[in-house]
């Protein structure tokens, strides 16, 4: 496959949603509601659930399956009001040092008036703010499309999790191509320059672990698939689960804060 | 100010296009004397217009990107945003007192690739909330930035993740963080470290927002009202604390610094 097919890939119809794999990996999920400030937005499903024996709080970004489906949830585009329900659900997750799993499939954070109007900005940076110091443990796995600081606002994590096919980029490739290189039909050579693949970023310590895909989503192998997840989450999440809250988000820090990171610019050279 | 500092000849107004010497673009705190506009301020002019003068002390002023991913194109782009602006990268950064309130200051560089935020402006941004949770400083900050660097890609991204979390850390700490948002102030840095002050001020009329209107234009086929990302839709929705013409910032800032550095002498 070259870059722009895999693009295509990660955005396949048929291709699992947050929901699948709530529903292949949890057990009694409970959804909850709201961001007890404005609304209820669609695009963010989450809730409590069980994982094994371990209570977790799970969210996701939902792009649906059918037209219908896609129409309610927004196309997987979060507006304010989504990032404040997803904190909300952290921060109670917390007061019971219950562990967190996102899973990230989207185009992009809702752009529009509406977003404009009520903070998409502000509530983004919320969450990354918020999300650093949260004491208890979060894994993120990005499941399709990583678009920009809208993925980002549910991926400040003590680890993260790509699928293979999956992409998490600064920008789509297209718009890419058509800023950067004047052309939107070199929009597979632009996705190869953003590296915003699984191994890439990996390389790169943005992402701990390349989670592998069956060529195609039959039912058997996405079974096989969410079976070998579930089984490494609960091990993950119980290694984190023994780190006091302290160490948990000081090893957090340190690791966005070593992403880009130059000799010179330090304390130590002031 | 600087040495490296050079006034232009003649600087073109962004709005009239009026020709004004650069020495009445600076002596006016680049508010063009024919029309009005604010136009864009170098990062040193915007120092020299807030800070109490010779009292600037620069940090990491040589850091340059090492071109992360080695993206076509970047190095000349670079080149050329050196020459343009005089400086080596998007973000001044240093300590300077402000009426006499010694503070960390950060202004970023809106002619260096749009002050737009790859790994060096990041990193230094990171050291600086961390330098100044060392020694107990606030910080006074002024925004202006296109967003993220795109030609950093993902390392770029996660810039708004390190910086947050500095803020995060240094707020923790009980310090005092105000930033000034400026014309423009967009994408990745509105979505971060721009909307995360204790206090939040803009001048007049900049551009604040975070998708793009012509993007927004183009993904909704919206049709946008005048002036819907502007500093005063902003106040008015809530976001801002205050809008502060230009003139009056040293003295916001200064009077700002005071209070809760008093403040912060109760709490000890």
């Amino acid at each position: 496959m070259d870059a722009y097919e895999k693009i295509k890939c990660s955005r396949k119809a048929g291709r699992p949603t947050s929901k699948d794999y709530i529903d292949a990996i949890f057990t009694n999920f409970t959804e909850l509601h709201g961001d007890r400030r404005f609304g209820d937005d669609h695009a963010i499903l989450g809730g409590v659930a069980w994982l094994r024996d371990m209570p977790v709080t799970v969210i996701g970004i939902e792009k649906g399956h059918s037209l219908n489906e896609r129409m309610y949830r927004n196309f997987g585009c979060v507006l304010p009001e989504g990032y404040r329900k997803a904190l909300r659900l952290m921060k109670e997750a917390e007061k019971f040092r219950r562990p967190v799993v996102c899973f990230v499939d989207t185009q992009g954070a809702s752009c529009g008036h509406d977003a404009e109007k009520r903070g998409e900005g502000q509530s983004i940076a919320e969450n990354l703010y918020e999300l650093m110091t949260l004491k208890t443990p979060i894994v993120t796995v990005m499941a399709g499309e990583g678009g920009s600081g809208g993925a980002l606002a549910l991926a400040i994590a003590d680890r993260v999790w790509m699928l293979e096919n999956a992409y998490y980029s600064v920008i789509s490739p297209e718009s890419c191509a058509s800023i950067l290189f004047k052309d939107p039909s070199r929009v597979s050579e632009a996705a190869e320059n953003l590296h915003l693949f699984a191994d890439d970023l990996k390389e790169l310590g943005i992402v701990e672990k390349v989670v592998a895909e069956a060529a195609e989503f039959t039912p058997e192998q996405t079974k096989k698939m969410t079976e070998g997840m579930a089984a490494e989450l609960y091990l993950t999440l119980k290694k984190l689960l023994k780190k006091s809250p302290a160490k948990l988000t000081a090893d957090r820090y340190e690791k966005y804060r070593k992403i880009g990171r130059y000799e010179e610019i330090g304390i130590k050279n002031v | 100010m600087s040495e490296k500092y050079t006034l232009p000849e003649t600087v073109t107004c962004e709005k009239c296009k009026g020709q004004v010497s650069g020495k009445d673009m600076a002596e006016n705190m680049y508010i063009c004397p024919l029309c009005g506009k604010y136009n864009k301020l170098p990062a040193r002019q915007r120092i020299a217009s807030v800070t109490d003068s010779e009292s600037f002390k620069e940090f990491w002023s040589g850091a340059s990107t090492d071109d992360p991913l080695r993206f076509p194109g970047y190095g000349e782009k670079l080149d050329k945003s050196k020459k343009a602006s005089g400086e080596n990268e998007g973000v001044v950064c240093g300590t300077a007192k402000i009426g006499g309130n010694t503070c960390c200051i950060f202004v970023m560089e809106p002619k260096f690739m749009m002050g737009s935020m790859g790994s060096v402006v990041g990193d230094k941004l990171a050291a600086l909330f961390e330098y100044a949770t060392r020694r107990r400083l606030p910080v006074v900050g002024y925004a202006a930035s296109g967003g993220a660097r795109m030609q950093e890609g993902m390392v770029s991204l996660m810039q708004m993740a390190k910086v947050s979390g500095a803020v995060k850390l240094h707020s923790d700490a009980g310090l005092f963080y105000t930033v000034c948002l400026t014309d423009p102030t967009t994408g990745g840095v509105t979505a971060s470290f721009a909307m995360l002050g204790d206090m939040i001020i803009a001048e007049p009329e900049a551009l604040i927002g975070f998708a793009g209107k012509r993007v927004i234009e183009q993904v909704t086929g919206e049709k946008l009202p005048e002036g819907f990302q502007s500093a005063e839709f902003k106040l008015e929705n809530g976001f801002l604390d205050a809008i502060v013409k230009r003139e009056d910032q040293r003295k916001f800032m200064s009077d700002m610094l005071s209070l809760h550095s008093a403040a912060q002498r109760r709490r000890r």
